[in-house]
C-alpha cells in the first residue's frame, strides 16, 4: 500500500522537474523518470501487458525520438527561450485553479469505496489479446492505417524542400 | 504479484484519480509556463500518460479489459502524433532556427 504512495509521490515530483528544469536535455531525463514510475504504477495495477508496452513504446521509442531531436538542434541552457515571471506566476495560477477545479469535483462526485472486484487477470497479455481482436478488432486495424499515415506524414514533413533550400 | 495486487485494492479509486488530477494539471502548467516547442510536447506527453493512468485504474478495479485496450490505442496514437509533431518542429527550426513558439505567431490575424 506505501508502495503506491511512494511511487505517486515521485511522478509528481520528476513530473514537476520536467516542467521548471532549465536545460531541455534535463528534462527529457526527468521524463524518462517519470514514465517509468508509470510503468510502476501499471505493474502495481497488474496491468502487465499495458506496463511492457510503456516500458518499451514511451522509454524506448518516444525518448529515443525527443532526444535525437534535442541534440539534433543543439540546445542549451543559454538559447533557452523563457517567459517572463509574471507570466510563469499567471501560468501556475491558471493551473493551480484547474485543479483545484477537478479536486472538487472529484469531492463532489461520492464514489463508493474500494469496488471489491475478483477479477485481477484482466491486464495479462492472453485476457486483452482476446479482447483486442475479437471486439476492437476494426479500432485495431484503423490504427494501423494511422501509423502508416503519420510515417509517410513525419517524412515528408521533415525532408527538405528543395525551392527553398537555402543551406 | 497476487500479494502485489492484493496490496493495490487497498489503495481507494479516489487517489488514483487525485494522482492523475495532479498530473494533468502538471502538464498544462508545463503548457502555459514554458516557451520551448519540445517541452511543451513533453507536457502534452504528461497529460496523455496521466489520462492513460486513469484509464487503467478504472478498467482494473471494474474489471472491465476495455479500458486497458483504450490505453493500448491512445498510446498508438501518441506515437503517430509524436513522430509527426516532432517533425514539423524540426521543419520549423530548419526555416527559423529556433524553436521558440513566440515566432510562430504570424498565423495570428
Amino acid at each position: 500500500m506505501s508502495l503506491f504512495y511512494l511511487v505517486a509521490f515521485l511522478s509528481i515530483l520528476f513530473s514537476l522537474l520536467v516542467i521548471f528544469t532549465k536545460n531541455p536535455v534535463y528534462s527529457v531525463l526527468y521524463l524518462i523518470a517519470t514514465f517509468f514510475t508509470f510503468t510502476i504504477h501499471y505493474i502495481l495495477l497488474n496491468a502487465q501487458f499495458l506496463a511492457v508496452v510503456n516500458f518499451i513504446v514511451y522509454m524506448g521509442a518516444i525518448m529515443v525520438l525527443f532526444l535525437f531531436v534535442l541534440m539534433l538542434m543543439n540546445l542549451n541552457k543559454e538559447t533557452e527561450p523563457m517567459k517572463s515571471n509574471v507570466l510563469k506566476i499567471v501560468g501556475v495560477i491558471a493551473g493551480g485553479t484547474l485543479l483545484v477545479t477537478l479536486i472538487g469535483a472529484i469531492k463532489a462526485m461520492q464514489t463508493t469505496a474500494v469496488s471489491t472486484t475478483t477479477n485481477t487477470q484482466i491486464g495479462l497479455v492472453g485476457n486483452l489479446g482476446k479482447v483486442l481482436f475479437s471486439e476492437f478488432l476494426l479500432p485495431f486495424e484503423i490504427s494501423s492505417i494511422l501509423l502508416l499515415s503519420a510515417m509517410v506524414g513525419a517524412v515528408l514533413l521533415a525532408k527538405k524542400d528543395k525551392r527553398t533550400q537555402n543551406g | 504479484m497476487d500479494s502485489i495486487t492484493s496490496t493495490i485494492q487497498v489503495v481507494p479509486l479516489n487517489h488514483y484519480i487525485l494522482l492523475s488530477a495532479i498530473l494533468f494539471s502538471i502538464g498544462v502548467i508545463g503548457v502555459l509556463i514554458r516557451r520551448n516547442a519540445i517541452i511543451i510536447f513533453m507536457s502534452i506527453e504528461l497529460m496523455l500518460n496521466s489520462v492513460n493512468l486513469l484509464l487503467t485504474a478504472f478498467s482494473a478495479y471494474s474489471g472491465d479489459a476495455s479500458g486497458q485496450v483504450f490505453v493500448f490505442f491512445i498510446m498508438a496514437l501518441a506515437a503517430a502524433e509524436v513522430a509527426v509533431g516532432l517533425a514539423i518542429i524540426v521543419m520549423v527550426y530548419r526555416n527559423t532556427s529556433s524553436i521558440d513558439i513566440n515566432i510562430l505567431n504570424r498565423l495570428k490575424w
